[in-house]
């Protein structure tokens, strides 16, 4: 045990965890965070696109020595079926902007960059340590956290679970229930290597110049799901994902699929001669607004993946992570400078703070979505074939008049699926959305 | 820190023009330590005198052989064989201090002959000894030493140079020691071919003094416990190497390599994983932090390859994957896969074995 | 009792690329790891000060960033933590790297203490040499004692040592004078997990820092490029192994039929290897055979 007592301890040193860490740190709060990987970011391996906008809240010059890969100029999105993809390319020099907005980034280098930050703000890491369960007092306040340590028990004022998708501590500690499989997505990445100047022929860019590929369809044999790849400064991430209860449905492998999306036609070509030397997998939290678990407590807060707090729709995590892991920390702040106590209703003030941003405003918007897209699997299987083949059919010069192939488009939709079914889906994607 | 320059071809150095102080010109000959601990020379010194023998004709100039002992019996035979190997000339140092290998003396009569007698290239075996002592000459001496080499060759200006593994075998460089002589080396175990023994050839032996005490030596031999041959294993030469990795899944499954080695003759071994499971011991693990092996047969079940396993086989004449992934890494150096499962495939193979000699007996 | 280790940050070799077209290192990414042979080396160490009592220093030349290192060694529990670090030490052979780390070694005898027992690891996974361990033990005269596989005996008061060092063939059992310079052998011991306790006192620890004139270092020609007489003149990937392995044809065949395929191919390949073979087994299952 160690005699030393801490403002506050965070669990993990992911994104929402240094956010909050680096605010309180920052604001002179005596700190401790504990990870239990080697290093922070050495479970996280893998590229990732950064939002700017969160991450300069917190350390707003962070641009002089964050390490960055690309700025992303172009967005695709595809739809595919299995030889083709439809889709829609935006490219903007209005991206090449003094201050750009999105950022392809290797999260194990970026995690050791936060993370330096957050020890020079004055916070004190702990590596390779684990936190086992939480510690309460009698009247079940949380106080402090135990480790795997020897003498492994330490104190402190209030607890930071930034502990990621699984919520483990949180669970032994029964504050949240066991993560649901239809919640979860399982994704895998690989990181391919190749030479920047082929990168960049490649994809048409120059300089520090990015392009993010997101896909969906069937690619993901009709799960719920969808595969993107990045560039990276010397290298590619490329990968796909589907909800965890999808994958035991369709004894698909998850390597499998990205060995499939790899080798797709529209995608080969990207990757050839590259050398993949990282292969990872991770969970992300795709429940939305429905799936978020208590968010505070006596002694305790939840923030980022912890709390499900991930945007699947638009593929964010890491910025809302660090909102609301800053948000968390701000509050700490506040409380701890009003020597207020740690107090569920004192720490309530964290989600009343919440409220006010896009994280739970866009977590409410998409609260649908997620079940949208699982009870609608046309989206992944159907619905992708219909529109390259009608692509195809449009596009194909072989001397069959416009006004037939129009009528052959559209008697292939109906065929497929009722009118009525397709506006269906279209409205109750509408209205998910909404 | 001392390898970031090394990453990028050495530009700009100061020492990479050749300028040979005039007091090194004089430095001439071709020398190989010759290790005969025990009696007997290693293997690695007559693989050394076949290299050192390219060496020395391509600069023209003699290969002579370095033999230190107790006494002229213990070394008698080893500098035969070193005249038998190639040797031109043999240096000795002879003395009951030099009985059992010790540091201070050994490296006190090396550094003397090479004082003495001037080579221009002194080339060790990457043994325990020779890497002990190597260290201590160069240091001594001032002078570059290329460790662990796997070729070395004289460049169009008449220096060696000296090709090794850098990051575990990812990499290879090739180094240079151009102002300061000797340019010494030492070069791994059966990584260089074994030369032709010319039996009865003999040649000039110049004997030298060691010049220092028994009272002169602080560290004192105990005692040595020899290896029994019996349960010692004998990686490094054996002809066929069975060797097993995680995808056994199971410390009984080991069994199954064990029993392949037996009808084979062959030695066994493993990947690190199983050693810091405890399947098997430490002696027998292969790679980069275990044993280099050079079979004419190796066979891998159940090893995916990793670049740390690789180093250590590479140098097989023939290596054949029992591996269940088609593209594991190790698919990409073996000769011959089999994609399946090991704990099915090893027991049949040993069962094929079995039978071929049994029919080869009936046969003969 | 003092006791200094010598520790190398070095890259996770796992994890080292080339370029594929440059065919430089690419290190982005690359993890670094203290190397994984003076983890043993930390263990002995710490082991020797439980049982006499003293300190245990840890040095390490390096860059800057070496100092994550030096706080993982003192998880371990090392009590105190000392970094090399000048560009002047930039391009260090072994050589050169052992002068730096002896002349580093004079002045932590002289600030803390002379110590009895200099480690370093057996060798690194990045050099790979061997080498730096015996560099430093000529040049401060400590007697050396490579490849120990055990501290068999220390007596602090006779100040000897006797240890088990793996020689070709077999195991001396060696006794010398102390100070002493050992390398350690893998496999030898295994380093423990730091309490709370000791991870947070890593955490909040000053490193000592020292550039080469901090260190006393007065003759710069012989650190870094200058003081290395091996130059560097070509790194490169190794020739990779033109095609894959060949499969042996599995499908419909029975597992008999599989092993029987390969011993065919190997037999094919490699003729000598059936004759070998036969005659070995002759001389070991002459007699089981013979039953069969
Ligand atoms: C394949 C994939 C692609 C993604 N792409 C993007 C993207 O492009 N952009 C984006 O914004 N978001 C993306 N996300 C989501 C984003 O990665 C997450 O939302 C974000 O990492 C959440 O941060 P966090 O700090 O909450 O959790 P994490 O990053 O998971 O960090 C949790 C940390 O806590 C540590 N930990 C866990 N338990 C313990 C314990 N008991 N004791 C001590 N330490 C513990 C872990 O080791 C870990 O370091 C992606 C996610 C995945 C899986
Ligand atoms: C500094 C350092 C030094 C190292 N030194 C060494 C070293 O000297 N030697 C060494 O070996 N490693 C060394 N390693 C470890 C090395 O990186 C690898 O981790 C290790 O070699 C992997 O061992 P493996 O192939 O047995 O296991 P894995 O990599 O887990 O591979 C298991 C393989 O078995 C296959 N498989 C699974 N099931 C079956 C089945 N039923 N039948 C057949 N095949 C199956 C799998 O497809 C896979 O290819 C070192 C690592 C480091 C960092
Ligand atoms: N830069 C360094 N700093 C500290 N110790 C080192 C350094 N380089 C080598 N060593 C030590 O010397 C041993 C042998 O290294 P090497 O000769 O490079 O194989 C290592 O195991 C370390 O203990």
């Amino acid at each position: 045990m160690s005699d030393e007592h801490f403002d506050a301890i965070v669990v993990g040193a992911g994104p929402s965890g240094n956010a909050a860490a680096y605010t309180m740190a920052k604001e002179g709060l005596k700190v401790l965070q504990l990870e239990r990987g080697e290093y922070p970011g050495s479970k996280n391996v893998q590229g990732a696109i950064l939002y700017a906008s969160a991450l300069e809240q917190i350390i707003p010059d962070f641009r002089e020595d964050a390490p960055l890969e690309r700025h992303v100029i172009e967005q695709r999105m595809w739809t595919m079926d299995d030889a083709s993809h439809v889709g829609m390319h935006y490219r903007s020099n209005d991206f090449n902007e003094e201050k750009p907005n999105r950022y392809t980034i290797i999260r194990a280098q970026f995690d050791k960059w936060f993370s330096r930050k957050v020890r020079d703000a004055g916070a004190t890491l702990l590596c390779e340590t684990t936190v086992t369960e939480l510690l309460r007092d009698s009247s079940g306040k949380v106080i402090g956290v135990r480790t795997d340590r020897n003498a492994g028990k330490v104190f402190a004022d209030v607890v930071i679970l930034a502990e990621g998708v699984n919520g483990l501590v949180g669970q032994r500690s029964g504050l949240r229930s066991e993560v649901a499989p239809d919640t979860v997505a399982l994704a895998v990445k690989e990181m391919h290597f190749l030479p920047r100047e082929v990168i960049e022929s490649r994809f048409n860019l120059k300089g520090d110049e990015g392009v993010v590929i997101e896909a969906m369809g069937t690619i993901t044999k009709g799960m719920t799901g969808t595969g993107f790849l990045y560039t990276n400064e010397e290298s590619i991430s490329v990968g796909i994902g589907c909800i965890v209860s999808d994958f035991a449905e369709n004894e698909t492998t998850p390597y499998g699929l990205l060995e499939a999306f790899k080798n797709h036609p529209s995608i080969k070509p990207l990757l050839a001669g590259s050398e993949c030397k990282e292969y990872a997998s991770h969970l992300i939290p795709e429940g939305g607004y429905n799936a978020i678990p208590r968010l505070v407590g006596d002694g305790w807060i939840v923030v980022g993946d912890a709390g499900q707090f991930v945007n699947a729709v638009h593929r964010e995590g890491s910025n809302l992570a660090m909102t609301t892991g800053r948000i968390a920390g701000e509050t700490v702040v506040w409380l701890n400078r009003r020597r207020d106590e740690m107090t569920k209703a004192n720490l309530t003030e964290y989600t009343r703070r919440l409220e006010q941003t896009f994280v739970m405003k866009d977590m409410k918007k998409y609260r649908k979505i997620p079940d949208f897209l699982h009870g609608n699997k046309h989206v992944f299987t159907l619905y992708p074939k219909l529109f390259t083949n009608a692509a195809q059919s449009w596009f194909r010069v072989d001397g069959v008049d416009k006004r037939s192939k129009e009528k052959q488009i559209m008697s292939s939709f109906r065929k497929s699926r009722s009118i009525l079914g397709l506006l269906g889906d279209a409205f109750k994607l509408a209205r998910a959305w909404r | 820190m001392a390898e970031a320059p090394k990453a990028k071809p050495a530009a700009g150095r100061a020492g990479t023009k050749k300028e040979l102080p005039d007091h090194f010109k004089a430095y001439k000959h071709v020398w190989v330590a010759i290790e005969c601990e025990h009696g007997a020379v290693h293997p690695v010194s007559f693989e050394l005198l076949c290299e050192g023998r390219k060496l020395a004709d391509k600069r023209g100039v003699e290969l002579a052989g370095v033999v230190m002992g107790g006494s002229e019996d213990a070394i008698a035979e080893a500098v035969a064989q070193t005249f038998e190997y190639g040797a031109d000339v043999v240096y000795t140092v002879v003395d009951p201090v030099l009985t059992h290998y010790r540091n201070e003396p050994y490296t006190k009569a090396m550094t003397d002959l090479v004082n003495t007698y001037q080579p221009e290239i002194l080339l060790l075996g990457a043994t325990n000894l020779g890497r002990d002592l190597a260290g201590s000459v160069a240091t001594t001496l001032l002078t570059g030493l290329t460790a662990d080499c796997t070729e070395l060759a004289i460049d169009d200006e008449g220096s060696l140079a000296a090709t090794r593994p850098t990051f575990g075998g990812s990499l290879l460089c090739t180094i240079f020691t151009l102002n300061y002589r000797p340019q010494m080396a030492t070069v791994r175990p059966r990584v260089m071919s074994m030369p032709e023994r010319q039996e009865g050839k003999r040649g000039k032996v110049i004997s030298h003094p060691l010049g220092m005490g028994e009272d002169d030596v602080v560290t004192k031999v105990l005692q040595f416990v020899a290896d029994r041959e019996t349960d010692k294993a004998q990686l490094p030469y054996a002809d066929i190497v069975v060797a097993g990795g995680l995808g056994l899944r199971s410390a009984e499954n080991f069994q199954l390599v064990k029993n392949l080695a037996a009808v084979l003759g062959a030695e066994y071994g493993g990947s690190r994983p199983l050693v810091q499971k405890g399947w098997i011991s430490a002696d027998r693990q292969i790679g980069q932090t275990g044993k280099t092996i050079r079979p004419k047969l190796y066979i891998a079940a159940g090893i995916s390859g990793a670049i740390q396993h690789r180093v250590g086989v590479e140098g097989a004449d023939l290596i054949v994957a029992i591996n269940t992934d088609a593209n594991a890494p190790i698919m990409d150096f073996a000769n011959l896969a089999i994609i399946a499962d090991a704990v099915q495939v090893l027991p049949a193979l040993t069962e094929a074995f079995r039978k071929h000699l049994s029919v080869n007996r009936m046969a003969g | 009792m003092h006791i200094v280790v010598c520790v190398k940050q070095v890259p996770d070799s796992a994890q080292i690329r080339v370029h594929p077209v440059t065919n430089t290192i690419m290190r982005q990414g690359v993890p670094t790891i203290i190397n994984p042979y003076d983890l043993f080396a930390l263990e002995e160490a710490l082991r020797l000060r439980d049982k006499f009592g003293g300190e245990v220093t840890v040095l390490t030349m390096g860059p800057p960033m070496a100092e994550d290192s030096l706080r993982k060694a003192m998880t371990f529990g090392a009590d105190r933590a000392v970094l090399l670090t000048d560009r002047f030490f930039a391009g260090s052979d072994t050589l050169a790297t052992s002068f730096a780390l002896a002349e580093a070694l004079k002045k932590i005898g002289t600030d803390f203490g002379e110590p009895s027992i200099v480690f370093t690891g057996k060798q690194t996974i990045d050099g790979d040499t061997a080498q730096v361990g015996p560099g430093i033990a000529k040049r401060l005269k400590l007697n050396q004692l490579t490849y120990v596989a055990k501290i068999s005996d220390l007596d602090p008061d006779r100040e000897t040592i006797t240890v088990e060092r793996r020689a070709e063939g077999g195991i001396q059992v060696l006794e010398t004078r102390l100070p002493v310079l050992v390398t350690m052998l893998e496999g030898s011991n295994e380093i423990r997990r730091g309490s709370l306790e000791d991870a947070l006192r890593a955490a909040k620890a000053d490193v000592v820092k020292w550039s080469a004139a901090d260190a006393g270092i007065e003759d710069l020609t012989k650190c870094g490029l200058r003081g290395s007489p091996t130059i560097v003149k070509k790194i490169f990937s190794p020739d990779p192994r033109s095609e894959k392995a060949h499969p042996i044809d599995t499908t419909d065949l029975s597992m008999d039929d599989i092993a029987q395929a390969l011993m065919d191919e190997l037999f094919q390949r490699q003729p000598e290897l059936e004759g070998e073979f036969l005659r070995f087994a002759a001389t070991q299952f002459g007699q089981e055979v013979g039953h069969g």
